[in-house]
């Protein structure tokens, strides 16, 4: 059975199609619309109007955890706006921001030998905390002024940063270990 | 729900008939039926009063089995009393192995796909001897209720994979229970406490069962409860801690190994006494002898017992560790910790969770019944009798869902933690000219290489259009539903062909042999049987005829063209004739005829409801028309 959704998540929990979103209406929306889609209210109806509200139900749960998270946002909005990111072929970043990360990697790589490994690993956390809210912020800025290839670019960088945030992660689960 | 009388007479539902559900913990040593009744949710005891029905199984020789109390005397033929079957749902062969249950049961790994225990009434898959539990709980609550249920909420651990999920639905659905929904045992217990505590906020559920542990974080808000992470361990459980005791003591008594089952189920007895006393003293004398000349007299110090518990609680406090983190909470805003499972009255237990989330950890309920309440209540609501309820319960899969990749890595589709149901596509080409077929592998784990995760199933894309390589477009979804279950399905995006999908599940039953199982069965069972198997057919047919004439009333004329209304009609009639005979199968045909019929009327009038719905507008007018056609 073929749903017919609008694609726009903005539209779906009424918010307006921008970056900075107002995150109590975001939850507030999302609750609203699964108290009336999810399966569990159809759990006593004919086959085709529960398999109708898995995948409604799916497609909200998929709308907000893009519009919940602030990566997500960003791409999702580029994409409203034609602009694509593809990971393969873009490998185009400035000298300094590549300098960057080799410094990150380099502290990522020698935190489990370190004296306390968690705290060390917490303090690269920390700084990749700040560089992404800097990219945030150009991000942010380039779409008010509608520089797309800019926005693209803050995106690109801000996807390197996240990708290293969960390497930090995974270095954390290893010593528990 | 406002309901048409359209049924025939004998078989009519009236509108507000309160709607029997059930909730099961199907539990690794002790399951519970449990019931909301009068309004509160209860334990429902056996004839003989007992609340808890344990999960033993025994075998004889072309009878029917014996379950529950009545199995764990029988110690006559060890090898046909089955244990802790629940260890062994959705394994394979291999798993067996490596498993204790190998030292004690014989094991058939080659006649059926999956293995078997070895009985005097033939093989017996783990899922043959849960269905045999199912079938006695059912039996207690239609007894106590005194009626046919409409359905079962069946609670599984949340860490249990898609395998695990799928043995426990078919086992339902051999015992001829049909399944409103799996519900995590920790969302269950939430539910539960949260409902009765009317509390708000952040709550860790802490789940030590008898044979599998679970942590979930939740948040609570206003009836909303919202998994935020889940972690656990299927293979550790309370059951280890009386096995500690068992190999301390074997080791005192200089004992090498157990000679059979009622020797082994005795000292594990015994071992279960010396947890329960050390649950109150400081230390508990011990005197142990057997037929075999070993004995030992001594005393077991808790201080003692406590150093041999103390790595078993370290390895449940690396799962809290990591929800901690997948959630992004700090133990600082965990405003509850709930402790679920009988295990969790070891103080040493309760004292180190205590300590991991700085607070004092919450027993207030049972916590070997507050499981199955909490799916009682949920069964309440999804049976539908509480239509102004508000509960909503938001899940999560507990373990990511991959695709094998070049080189044996996996890429993953569907990341743990993910809220259910959710559906991801991902795209696949051709790599050779004119290939028509492409095989896939799914996966379940966080490992990176495939051969360190769960391998799920094998699928081949077939009839795929020829094309040149890297030209077909074949757009692979998966889709996990409201109970973790994943299907997939495949479409080429150019040409629009759907591609077949064969499902290889590498440790489950196919379609076909859950057919062939569930015939055997109905062969099986007596003419009494028969007659209830048809009497729910018509149950189901006549909930079906209710929700499409009801739909029908309300937007019939609006969605439906006079010839499409015509055809529509024509089979609500054929389902009706069916209904009159005593033919299940022809009720079964006639009632999916009528739904496929409808198909499209059904998707434009949600679709309608969707629409007025994301236009932001009209949100009452759409209750109305989704809740109450």
């Amino acid at each position: 059975m073929h749903v017919d959704f609008s694609k726009n998540y903005f539209d779906l929990f009424g918010l307006a199609e921008k970056f900075d979103i107002d995150n109590a209406q975001l939850v507030s929306r999302f609750q609203e619309l699964q108290k009336q889609l999810h399966p569990d209210k159809y759990a006593s109806k004919p086959d085709a109007e529960r398999r109708w509200s898995m995948q409604a139900a799916s497609f909200v749960n998929e709308a907000y955890q893009t519009l919940g998270d602030d990566l997500k946002r960003a791409i999702y909005l580029l994409t409203l706006q034609g602009v694509s990111i593809d990971e393969e072929t873009d490998t185009q970043m400035s000298p300094m921001f590549l300098m960057e990360q080799m410094e990150y990697r380099e502290a990522l790589e020698m935190a489990p030998d370190a004296s306390d490994p968690y705290q060390a690993l917490d303090a690269v956390r920390k700084n990749l905390k700040s560089a992404t809210s800097e990219q945030l912020a150009a991000f942010e800025n380039a779409c008010n002024q509608q520089s797309w290839d800019e926005a693209r670019t803050s995106v690109r960088q801000w996807q390197f940063l996240d990708k290293l945030k969960q390497e930090v992660r995974s270095a954390e689960e290893r010593l528990d270990e | 729900m406002a309901l048409l009388q359209i049924a025939e007479p004998g078989q009519s539902q009236a509108p507000h008939q309160h709607r029997l559900a059930v909730g099961i913990d199907l539990g690794t040593t002790n399951s519970l039926v449990a019931a909301v009744r009068s309004g509160s949710a209860d334990v429902l005891p056996d004839e003989s009063g007992n609340r808890s029905l344990p999960s033993v199984v025994h075998y004889q020789s072309g009878e029917v089995p014996l379950v529950g109390h009545e199995a764990e005397s029988n110690v006559s033929d060890a090898l046909s009393t089955i244990r802790s079957a629940k260890r062994l749902m959705g394994k394979g062969a291999s798993d067996i192995q490596d498993s204790w249950l190998n030292k004690h049961y014989q094991f058939d790994v080659d006649s059926g796909s999956l293995p078997a225990f070895v009985t005097a009434d033939g093989p017996k898959s783990a899922i043959d001897v849960s269905a045999a539990i199912l079938k006695t709980l059912k039996e207690t609550a239609e007894q106590t209720l005194g009626g046919d249920l409409v359905g079962a909420v069946v609670t599984v651990p949340a860490y249990f994979d898609d395998a695990q999920r799928q043995a426990t639905k078919d086992a339902a659905a051999l015992a001829g229970l049909s399944v409103l929904r799996l519900l995590n045992e920790p969302t269950a217990a939430a539910v539960a406490y949260g409902l009765d505590n009317d509390s708000e906020g952040t709550i860790a559920i802490y789940d030590l069962g008898g044979g599998t542990f679970d942590i979930s974080l939740l948040k609570m808000q206003q009836g909303i409860f919202e998994v935020l992470a889940t972690a656990g361990d299927t293979s550790l459980g309370g059951d280890d801690i009386d096995n500690l005791i068992v190999d301390w003591l074997m080791k005192k008594a200089d004992i090498d190994a157990l000679s059979g089952e009622s020797e082994q189920a005795s000292i594990k007895e015994y071992a279960k006494s010396i947890k329960e006393a050390l649950s109150t003293e400081e230390s508990v004398t011990v005197d142990w002898s057997d037929a075999h000349g070993h004995a030992w007299k001594g005393e077991l110090s808790l201080e003692e017992f406590n150093s041999m518990l103390e790595p078993l609680i370290a390895r449940t406090l690396k799962p809290c560790r990591q929800v901690l983190r997948d959630a992004n909470v700090d133990k600082e805003s965990v405003t509850a910790v709930v402790m679920v499972g009988g295990s969790t009255r070891v103080p040493l237990v309760r004292n180190k969770v205590g300590e991991f989330f700085e607070q004092t950890v919450l027993t207030s309920i049972n916590p070997d019944e507050v499981v199955a309440i909490g799916a009682a209540i949920q069964a309440d609501v999804l049976a539908g009798n509480k239509p102004d309820s508000d509960l909503l319960l938001l899940d999560v899969t507990p373990l990511s869902l991959g695709l094998e990749i070049m080189g044996g890595m996996v890429e993953k589709v569907i990341p743990r933690n993910t809220t259910i149901p959710i559906a991801r596509g991902q795209e696949f080409t051709t790599y050779k000219d004119g290939q028509t077929a492409m095989a896939l592998h799914v996966v379940q784990g966080e490992r990176e290489m495939v051969d360190d995760c769960r391998s799920l199933a094998r699928f081949e894309l077939k009839g795929i259009p020829e094309r040149v390589a890297g030209a077909a477009r074949i757009q692979v979804l998966f889709q996990v539903d409201a109970d973790g279950l994943l299907t997939v399905s495949a479409l080429e995006r150019e040409s629009g062909v759907v591609a077949s999908v064969d499902v290889k599940p590498s440790y489950g039953l196919s379609d076909g042999e859950i057919e062939r199982m569930l015939r055997e069965s109905m062969d099986n069972a007596g003419e009494d049987m028969q007659r209830r198997v048809l009497q729910e057919q018509r149950v189901e047919a006549s909930r079906v005829l209710e929700a499409i004439a009801s739909a029908l009333e309300a937007d019939g004329d609006e969605h439906l063209s006079a010839e499409e209304r015509e055809l529509v009609d024509q089979q609500i009639q054929n389902v009706k004739v069916s209904m009159e005979g005593e033919d299940r199968a022809a009720i079964k045909t006639a009632v999916h005829d009528l739904e496929h019929a409808s198909a499209e009327f059904v998707e434009r009038r949600m679709n309608a409801s969707v629409r007025k719905m994301m236009s932001g507008k009209e949100i009452d007018a759409i209750d109305s028309t989704l809740e109450n056609p």
